[in-house]
């Protein structure tokens, strides 16, 4: 309840239109209500007292209520639905600028799939809810209570016979829900395990093959595919059972309301138009009374949808702007951590302790050590996508969480090993980091990259769509263009993983040229996978187990520290490897 | 309503080519349960007979009984209606029950054999373009075909049968009345069509508005964190409220056209109910027909709405279910194109040799891969590949698992050509270990048995330790028996690639096919996975595309390609001596010029 009535807030930005829906729906409703008596009046006034006047009278009347009803039963579908898009809309955004905004300690932890439905069906389910449902369930609730009342001004004894039926009707209306929903959850996910057998055997069919399991795979299907038919033929046996059912007791309303009327009419106590109004009036308590059954029904959904909604909406970032914080404009790139340690917020221990290091303006920082020892974290700091939990990280002698977030980040450019492009053209993608830039900067930009080449190849060049739906490109062009894009940005301090993925070895060669261009001038720091990177390193930070354990130049470290060249024999195993042998060979 | 407008609307903009054709090969699916939709059917007619009679009772009663006061008839008319109405309930249950049957059995069947055609087809096929398309809306069509057959034949017949019985009933009762109130029919039909097209043409761009929000969203969720290190976050937001605000407005506009619909039939059914008061009235002044008809008439004329809504609706549901299958019915009429021939062998032990005799093979006839590619490789050796991409690696291992069929030459397996053997059992003798594993979903234990599903769990266990496996099962939350989630997704890549290897394992093959993984594993991983496969080469006849130095030098020999062609073949050491494009991709990728500083040697690049 909390949650869904929170998001009658957004309701609330759309009040004309809302409103506007309610008074149309109310509208409809009266004139629903006027159409039996008019049928009365025609059959007691017209008919029975054999007045032409009357019957043309009502039948003039009915077109009214016709024109009427059309009108407004228009204006209020248009006006719900202008009234949910908006909220459906205000929801997303706020939302969507949620999620843009949190740090990464958020987006570590978050789901992609999972955030998808959020801002997908629940927030459908919410629109439907609140702009649709909430709306309609108004409407329904003034048409129930409007008939019984016309009912009972009319005719106490069968307004009562009636009434009589509502609580039956409900409750077999809720029976049904309540056996239904279970069962029809279960068959969208048997449904959604039959089809995922479908395509992995689809993704995987050389697996399939290469490993001669066609039939076990056949086997597996079979058994999902029976358990899906049971489970289906499970909910057809109650729909089967209810529906049937519910109408057989309205109807059984009309049999009572024509006997018990009838022989009211017979007694003289009703006309024969008014017995015609009642059952008419029948049939309006129906369908209300099962939009309330589908409306109650889809609130215990709307309130979870609204809560997982708000979840994000109300998500704290932990890496803000002070409220005095200052641009910082032009930097010279020194980088210092002073005393830095580092936890994830909910953790018990620090990934990172006691860190201090000084890297000099132009420097390059090759950070180094076994898997999990907190390498990412430390380049992570520096354009603050985390806070420290102690100590500072300081630019140019400025304390990263004194500036303006914006302002840090502008200086600082990322090439990460899983690049990542945008659907939209190669030059788009390039000018990611200064969407204003010049046509001829990001062709330069490109050049260095070593991805001019590869790019006016393609069918349309720089406007060649890339992402999900343009062409595909290789691991090495992803990589290259990743690699113009951080140059374009021309930043000061450089972030990057120097690794070359799955690519032939031409392609490689020109990434790392690209990649050691990238760091001339620049206060650089890679998370080295060559050998080369190590040697030519100013600084190498040495990190195991959460904490930096040496630095210093490869030839001081070469000296001094053991796991130093554990880690260089360990990680470039194959590459020193070949060095020696290609060594050997030359000497020959 | 207004959900059923959507449904019009949500069809697909595509016919069946033959539709007549499409309907009576579903038809055939039907036969098998003819006896369900036989019933069926006559409970629809039962049905719809007793909603007609409904309404025909009350008028009945009014006039001879009420209106006359005789209480024993209309207590008797009375019980009628009950019984009327009770059989309706009954006929209504079992209908659902019978069609629902024979519908999902169908479905069943329909389902199978489209899984049973996929297991047959070839990779070459499966995976290309045609196929396709097929395949990325295999999963929506047979849903398609589902909600037609499910819901919409049972209820269309339904509605046009209850349709028909107030049509019926109407003339029966009193001609004149009923011509006049069927007046409105042709325009609610007419109506309707029209609704559905404009409706179809709205909701065309509120689809593809959903779909760029989404899209876009899928890729900004994606990529929140370069966004952030790019300062983009202010950009973003503008432009995802754009396409935001595009979708709303398109949905406000389809639904311009949808909300219309709803009161302009209602508007068409208030006014038969005018023409039915009007004329009725007249004519029952006039004392041509009875106030009791009049009553019943005012009621079929509220009837009849429901019903031609129902129909339309579920044409173009139909519609939609037909052109789905009938692609469908094409992928089942695709005939395989590798089949093993009639006089195909089992082969049982083998040794392992394998003999590429000429070969060459194109994906299309145009452009050929491979061109008379002929070596040998003795039982137990490893054959490393090296080239450039797109050199035809991929393709030459794919060809000795006879995913493809040869274009010319021939490929033997201790000295049987592979058309000469059971496709099944020339695999079974095989195994991959591709470079992007694929895992199914399923538990750690399933995948790993896949390549020997009677194994012992010792045997299992065995097979994860010589993958290196073991350890990190052991740590999974339910170890042998975690769930690895669609497609292996729970697991890293690393972990994968060690299933994958174990999997291999446990098959044994004499023939082992190894497409090297280098993809983004961290180093330990990577040295796991990398002694795992060596344990694996072992005593195996493989064949290796190589990406390492220490593989293509533990290898007995190493094949060049270059456009697919063998360019150089030999050892390691031969090769490098031969200085050609082996040497030349050699220094390129192990070794970096910049080493010449401080390396000793110093080799030229080019």
């Amino acid at each position: 309840m909390k949650n869904v009535s929170r998001t009658l807030i957004y309701l609330w930005h759309y009040w004309p239109t809302a409103l506007g829906t309610i008074v149309s729906l109310l509208l409809v409703t009266v004139a629903n209500l006027l159409t039996p008596q008019l049928l009365r009046l025609l059959i007691d006034d017209g008919i029975e007292r054999l007045n032409l006047d009357i019957v043309y009278w009502v039948a003039a009347a009915l077109v009214g209520v016709a024109v009427i009803r059309g009108v407004f039963n228009f204006l209020q579908g248009y006006l719900s639905e202008i009234t949910s898009q908006g909220v459906a809309y205000d929801l997303r955004n706020s939302i969507f600028e949620k999620l843009q905004t949190l740090s990464f300690s958020y987006h570590d932890h978050a789901q992609t799939g999972k955030l998808m439905t959020r801002m997908t069906s629940d927030v459908e389910l919410v629109r439907m809810f609140v702009g649709n449902g909430l709306l309609q369930l108004i409407s329904a609730l003034v048409m129930v209570v409007g008939a019984i009342v016309i009912m009972f001004l009319m005719n106490w004894l069968l307004a009562l016979i009636i009434l009589a039926l509502i609580p039956m009707i409900l409750v077999i209306l809720f029976l049904f829900v309540s056996r239904v929903m279970p069962v029809s959850q279960k068959v969208q996910k048997e449904l959604g395990a039959l089809n995922t057998i479908l395509q992995e055997n689809l993704a995987g069919m050389r697996v399939v093959k290469a490993f001669a399991r066609e039939v076990y795979e056949l086997e597996r299907y079979e058994r999902k595919n029976e358990d899906l038919l049971d489970i289906n033929l499970d909910l057809v046996g109650i729909f089967s059972k209810y529906f049937p059912f519910l109408f057989f007791v309205a109807n059984l309303g009309t049999v009572a309301v024509v006997w018990v009327g009838g022989l009211q009419v017979i007694g003289l106590q009703l006309s024969v138009g008014e017995l015609v109004a009642f059952t008419g009036y029948l049939g309006f308590l129906l369908m209300p009374m099962f939009m309330i059954g589908m409306i109650g029904s889809m609130f215990s959904r709307a309130e979870a949808s609204a809560h997982r909604l708000f979840e994000v909406v109300d998500a704290e970032s932990d890496v803000l702007n002070k409220q005095d914080a200052i641009v910082l404009s032009e930097v010279k790139g020194e980088v210092e951590f002073k005393n830095v340690s580092f936890r994830y917020i909910g953790a018990e221990s620090n990934v990172l302790s006691e860190v201090s290091f000084t890297a000099s303006p132009g420097q390059t920082v090759a950070v180094l050590g076994k898997t999990g020892s907190g390498k990412s974290t430390i380049i992570n700091l520096i354009p603050r996508f985390y806070d420290v939990t102690e100590g500072q990280v300081l630019i140019d002698g400025h304390d990263v969480r004194d500036v303006l977030i914006d302002s840090l980040r502008s200086h600082i450019g990322i090439v990460l090993q899983e690049t990542t492009l945008f659907s939209g053209s190669i030059r788009e993608n390039i000018a990611y980091g200064k969407p204003d830039a010049e046509f001829e900067e990001i062709v330069a930009a490109a050049k260095a990259a070593q991805a001019h080449e590869f790019i006016v190849a393609l069918p349309d060049g720089y406007e060649t769509l890339v992402g999900e739906r343009g062409v595909g490109l290789s691991g090495g062009q992803k990589q290259r263009i990743a690699i113009a894009r951080a140059l374009l940005v021309n930043p000061k301090i450089l972030i990057l993983d120097d690794s070359t993925s799955s690519v032939d070895a031409e392609t490689e060669y020109k990434i790392q040229q690209a990649l050691d261009l990238l760091m001339e001038n620049r206060t650089s720091f890679v998370i080295a996978q060559r050998v080369s990177t190590v040697r030519d390193a100013d600084l190498i930070l040495l990190i195991d187990d959460q904490k930096l354990v040496g630095q210093g130049t490869h030839g001081e470290l070469i000296q001094t520290s053991e796991l130093y060249t554990e880690i260089l024999a360990t990680q470039f195993g194959d590459r020193s490897e070949l060095v020696s042998v290609v060594e050997e060979e030359m000497k020959i | 309503m207004r959900h059923g407008m959507q449904s019009i609307a949500q069809t697909p903009d595509e016919r069946a080519k033959d539709q007549t054709k499409v309907i009576s090969r579903l038809i055939k699916y039907l036969q098998p349960y003819w006896l369900a939709v036989l019933g069926a059917f006559m409970l629809v007619i039962v049905n719809a007979a007793m909603q007609a009679l409904g309404p025909m009772l009350i008028g009945r009663a009014i006039d001879q009984f009420i209106s006359v006061g005789d209480r024993v008839g209309l207590a008797y008319t009375m019980l009628a209606l009950i019984l009327v109405y009770l059989t309706s309930m009954l006929s209504m249950r079992y209908q659902i029950l019978l069609m629902s049957k024979a519908s999902q059995n169908v479905l069943r069947d329909l389902r199978m054999q489209i899984m049973e055609h996929i297991e047959r087809l070839s990779i070459q096929y499966l995976e290309g373009s045609e196929a396709g398309d097929l395949m990325s809306r295999l999963v929506n069509d047979i849903d398609a075909i589902n909600s037609f057959l499910s819901q919409g034949l049972s209820q269309s017949l339904g509605a046009l049968f209850s349709l028909i019985g107030i049509v019926i009933a109407m003339f029966l009762m009193q001609w004149q009345l009923a011509i006049a109130a069927l007046l409105i029919v042709p325009f609610m039909i007419l109506m309707t069509r029209q609704f559905a097209i404009m409706a179809r043409r709205a909701f065309r761009r509120t689809r593809s508005t959903i779909g760029d929000v989404s899209a876009d969203l899928q890729e900004e969720l994606g990529g929140v964190k370069v966004a952030q290190a790019f300062n983009r976050e202010d950009l973003n937001i503008r432009r995802f409220a754009e396409r935001n605000a595009a979708n709303r407005d398109a949905n406000v506009s389809a639904n311009a056209v949808t909300s219309a619909f709803a009161p302009a039939m209602d508007v068409l059914s208030t006014l038969d109910t005018a023409i039915v008061a009007g004329l009725g009235g007249y004519l029952a002044v006039m004392g041509i027909v009875s106030v009791g008809t009049v009553v019943a008439f005012l009621q079929y004329v509220q009837n009849f709405f429901r019903p031609i809504q129902t129909v339309s609706q579920i044409w173009t549901l139909a519609q939609s279910a037909f052109a789905a299958a009938e692609r469908v019915f094409e992928l089942i009429d695709t005939q395989p194109d590798i089949v093993d021939l009639p006089d195909a062998i089992e082969i049982f032990e083998i040794e392992g040799k394998v003999v590429f005799d000429q070969v060459s093979f194109g994906y299309d006839e145009e452009r050929p891969v491979l061109h008379g590619i002929t070596f040998t490789v003795e039982p137990g050796e490893t054959k490393a590949i090296v080239g450039p991409t797109g050199a035809g690696k991929s393709t030459l291992v794919s060809l000795i698992l006879r995913f493809y069929n040869v274009t010319d030459g021939k490929i033997e397996i201790d000295d049987l050509d592979v058309k000469a053997i059971k496709q099944r059992s020339l695999r079974s003798k095989m195994s991959i270990v591709l470079q992007e594993p694929f895992l199914f979903s399923g538990t750690v234990l399933e995948n790993i048995c896949y390549g020997k599903l009677d194994a012992s769990d010792e045997e299992i266990e065995q097979a994860a330790k010589i993958a290196n496996a073991h350890d990190f099962i052991l740590n999974l939350p339910d170890g042998y028996n975690t769930q690895v989630g669609e497609r292996g997704g729970m697991l890293s890549q690393g972990q994968r690639q060690l299933i994958s290897i174990a999997r291999a394992v446990l098959a044994n093959p004499r023939i082992l096919i190894l497409d090297e993984a280098t993809a983004s594993v961290d180093t330990r991983t990577e040295v796991l996975i990398q002694r795992a496969l060596n344990r694996l080469l072992e005593g195996r006849t493989s064949f290796v595309i190589a990406h390492r130095l220490s593989t293509v030098r533990n290898a007995d020999e190493v094949i060049v390609l270059d456009g697919g062609h063998i360019v150089e073949q030999g050892m390691h050491n031969e090769l490098m001596a031969r200085d050609g494009l082996y040497a030349d991709l050699y220094r390129r990728q192990f070794f970096d010029p910049q080493d010449e500083t401080t390396g000793a040697a110093s080799i030229p690049v080019n």
